[in-house]
């Protein structure tokens, strides 16, 4: 008995000590990086109020916000605003909208930087190599605004050159910018014009990681260019292609929406609508700005866009482990 | 390369002909909007309008420029993009490295934690309206600083950044340092900030093309026309089709020429407005190609 209870203080002592000793352990760590610490506050603080703040804000879309109560004071809904959501006549166009927009532009863009960076790769001359590269990469860098210019100007029905090719060739001239099925094309092929120039250098990176060994063994067994493309090239960047693919699925849901939104006219509304620009109208610029039921829209993006990309993550961890080798 | 020099076979010269081929057919349908786009702002009003420019400028003339330099709105809006910018950019890089280096050291206490607080906000944000509503709230609504701010470090380039710190700053280097008496803040102003002058070049740029090209926080947060960045401009021009006609010379009457002169308007506006980026675009695209095989890393 006495025994036992000596076993046991001694025992509550020892785990005292060690607590006692994993917390002055905890402090000395603390007190090590007390610098570092100072050098991160500012970021720190900027992701706490521009980050986190928000998403404690967005509670609002359980809430019926009025300004005057704020955020905290206002009175809880539930979940009204996601049922009117899902329930609205807008919801399943919305939705579609931005489902189509995306895998088209994920279908769509995937091919060409492979294929441009594959071709590069074959080119002889280096300085024709570095002039393509330099002219492919730059449409990235012009801004969304100017890009939805040159394709109005570009597209123009009466003056655009595109119309003026067309009608040389002998065709009757199309509205582009009016005709609502064109709509996802104009978005998705400008957007590979704009960027498969840049996206092309991660796959001109995998390509140069790649043994010049395979290649010269290759050779010699007398393997043509077109199979080593096949059997060195493309298995060579294929996991980096893989990957990305994979982790552009998790952003499905995230369409370029500020190009959507300039793209947009009261003729192709119906096919350029997606979800956010549904929230920014609705929440900004309607006659009744609705900020509760618009940061529900959000919310149920954001959620839906966390779970996706938790999976596609998960995905790819897996992908890339079974890759090494 | 010097495989491909000896003896072909009519495959490989096929092969090598087809893909001269295809990357020229890239190549030029990327090459020629950008062609005709300037040649176009070089041209003569009428010939633009009438079609007669295809490749290079029909009737060399610089009206399309004049009304841009007439146009007091534009530089009223590259002078705003243009402070905008440079503020911005400031206080991105200064924030992302303060950010970046802590985080790139493996003794740092704490680093995970950071780490999971920086990654989640890439996967979930609070959404439009709330970050709306914390800018008014803050006060910051038709300032500058709704212009800077909010937007004042990407997750990706602290990424980036730190990853360049974990390659090109080695533990060993920190520990010499730290024997002769080093303290953190030494290392990182003398040693750290010194040694990463490439990293700085990528993200510079990558911040200050985003922040001139940027246009949707402006729309939201500014409501003083005077303060509108160029990119807001453009957008009441080029997407609006909204051109304030008095700022227009010329007979106000002809209204054939007027509506040939506004499109004139915008192909030189697009030059213009596009050419501080592309004259130092050359220069650094091997940075810019540098900072996504750095990404690619830990991608």
């Amino acid at each position: 008995m006495e025994l036992k209870s000596t076993v046991d203080r001694r025992r509550g002592t020892a785990a005292m000590d060690g607590r006692e000793r994993g917390a002055s352990l905890f402090l000395k760590k603390l007190k090590k990086s007390w610098q570092l610490y100072v050098l991160m506050s500012l970021p720190f603080l900027y992701l706490i109020v521009f980050k986190y703040v928000p998403m404690y804000g967005a509670q609002i879309a359980f809430k019926n916000f009025v300004v005057t109560k704020g955020i905290w004071g206002s009175d809880w809904v539930g979940l009204k605003h996601f049922e009117r959501f899902v329930t609205s006549y807008d919801f399943m166009r919305i939705l579609r909208n931005t489902l189509v927009l995306s895998f088209y532009n994920l279908v769509a863009s995937f091919p060409f930087p492979i294929l441009l960076a594959l071709g590069l790769n074959y080119l002889r001359s280096t300085s024709y190599r570095k002039a393509v590269q330099l002219v492919t990469y730059a449409p990235h860098f012009i801004s969304i605004v100017v890009v939805v210019g040159i394709i109005k100007e570009l597209l123009d029905p009466r003056i655009g050159i595109v119309n003026k090719i067309i009608g040389f060739l002998g065709f009757e001239p199309i509205n582009f910018m009016g005709e609502i099925n064109l709509f996802s094309s104009i978005y998705v092929w400008s957007d590979v014009w704009q960027h498969a120039g840049f996206n092309c250098i991660i796959f001109i990176a995998a390509l140069a990681s790649i043994d010049p060994a395979l290649h010269e063994a290759a050779v010699v067994d007398g393997a043509s260019k077109l199979r080593r493309v096949w059997h060195i090239d493309l298995p060579g960047i294929m996991p980096m292609a893989v990957i990305l693919l994979i982790l552009n699925t998790g952003h499905i849901l995230d369409v370029g929406f500020e190009k959507v939104l300039l793209l947009q006219n009261p003729i192709n509304l119906k096919a350029s609508e997606i979800i956010d620009t549904y929230v920014y109208k609705v929440g900004l610029t309607a006659q009744v700005a609705n900020y509760s039921y618009s940061t529900a829209i959000g919310l149920f993006k954001s959620i839906i866009n966390l779970i996706l990309l938790l999976t596609v993550n998960k995905l790819a961890q897996k992908t890339r482990q079974a890759s090494l080798w | 390369m010097n495989l491909s020099l000896r003896h072909e076979s009519w495959t490989d010269k096929l092969f090598t002909l087809a893909n001269g081929v295809f990357i020229t057919l890239l190549f030029l349908s990327v090459l020629y909007p950008i062609l005709y786009i300037i040649s176009a702002s070089f041209s003569d009003s009428q010939a633009v309008v009438s079609g007669e420019v295809w490749l290079w400028p029909v009737r060399p003339s610089l009206e399309g420029y004049t009304a841009v330099f007439e146009y007091n709105q534009v530089w009223t809006g590259f002078r705003n993009s243009f402070i905008y910018t440079s503020l911005g950019t400031a206080i991105n890089v200064a924030v992302t490295v303060l950010a970046a280096y802590p985080l790139s050291r493996r003794d740092f206490f704490g680093k995970n934690v950071f780490m999971i607080l920086f990654m989640f906000t890439t996967m979930f944000t609070g959404g439009l309206i709330p970050n709306y509503l914390l800018v008014r709230e803050l006060g910051m609504l038709d300032t500058v600083w709704s212009m800077v701010l909010p937007t004042a470090l990407t997750v990706w380039n602290v990424i980036i950044t730190r990853t360049y710190f974990q390659m090109s700053i080695p533990h060993e280097l920190l520990e010499a340092a730290q024997l002769d008496g080093c303290n953190d803040f030494q290392f990182f102003w003398k040693i750290v900030i010194r040694l990463s002058g490439p990293i700085l070049a990528v993200i510079t740029l990558y911040y200050a093309a985003a922040n001139w090209n940027q246009y949707f926080n402006a729309m939201i947060y500014l409501k003083t026309q005077d303060m509108y960045p160029l990119q807001l401009v453009l957008k009441d021009i080029l997407v609006q089709n909204d051109v304030d006609v008095a700022m227009l010379s010329g007979d106000p009457l002809d209204a054939a020429r007027r509506e040939a002169l506004k499109t004139l308007l915008k192909y030189s506006l697009i030059v213009i407005s596009t050419v501080p980026l592309m004259v130092v675009y050359p220069f650094i695209q091997k940075y810019l190609v540098k900072g996504v095989m750095i990404g690619s890393l830990k991608g």
